[in-house]
């Protein structure tokens, strides 16, 4: 019973992820993202929030490789939504804007070993 | 029909400034020619590519902001195509995108002066409350 009573505070409705497919891959890089109920540990999860919305960065240019570099993992992945906590709307014009970026070779496809 | 565009491309390293100013200029003739109007020309230097384009691992970038239609930029794509110093080019069309920030900040603008005016009145306004509330509770 303790469990359920701690999972409803974890914002973003976290529990259905921790089962998922994205628990495992909790301690990656967005490790707010990890399991929550049953092992017993507690996290305190931040509340994650879209950075275009707080900061009301309207434009999501191709340009701003800064900007971009930020929402790429290592090997040139464009990072998940459920890890960064971009709302929809910013998460579609960043992904094109990732994608016209590396076109014009301002960021890599993928990164190269 | 005009519209707005950026055209972003990359030079080769190894080609001289004059003849990238040359280039350049080409590139604005054919706008102008074709019917269609230079906003700006940004030179933005040299950078390391992400990867390697025509076996070149750094790049001269050029954007190129121009108002124009639909066959005048196909055009300018052509030649941007054949001209041999230029290794990788790309062209954005942004009047959409200009529009919708346009309309933000216009909603946000009314929004500033809404929330600017209430500013003065409501301290007023909370002074007068305990004032109403302390005879109600006496």
């Amino acid at each position: 019973m303790a469990d359920e009573t701690t999972t409803p505070k974890a914002p973003e409705g976290g529990a259905p992820h921790a089962g998922g497919p994205g628990g495992p891959r909790g301690p990656r890089t967005g490790g707010p993202g990890g399991p929550g109920g049953p092992g017993g540990r507690k996290f305190f999860r931040r509340k994650k929030v879209c950075k275009f919305c707080t900061e009301k960065i309207d434009a999501i240019p191709y340009r701003d490789v800064r900007l971009l570099q930020g929402f790429v993992a290592e090997r040139g992945k464009i990072v998940p939504r459920r890890l960064t906590g971009v709302c929809t709307t910013h998460q579609r014009r960043l992904t094109r804007a990732i994608k016209q970026a590396r076109n014009i070779a301002l960021l890599p496809f993928a990164a190269r070993y | 029909m005009q519209r707005f565009y950026e055209v972003m491309f990359i030079v080769r390293p190894d080609t001289l400034d004059e003849d990238v100013d040359k280039l350049i200029a080409g590139f604005e003739a054919t706008v102008t020619n074709g019917g269609g109007t230079i906003r700006s020309t940004e030179k933005l230097g040299r950078r390391k590519l992400a990867y390697l384009v025509r076996k070149f691992s750094e790049g001269n970038y050029i954007l190129l902001t121009i108002d124009a239609d639909g066959k005048l930029v196909a055009e300018l794509e052509r030649r941007l195509r054949v001209s041999e110093p230029v290794i990788k080019f790309i062209t954005v069309r942004m009047d959409e995108e200009q529009k919708r920030i346009d309309k933000i900040k216009a909603i946000r603008a009314t929004r500033k002066k809404l929330s600017a005016q209430p500013v003065a009145p409501a301290p007023v306004e909370a002074v007068e409350a305990p004032a109403e509330a302390t005879p109600a509770s006496a």
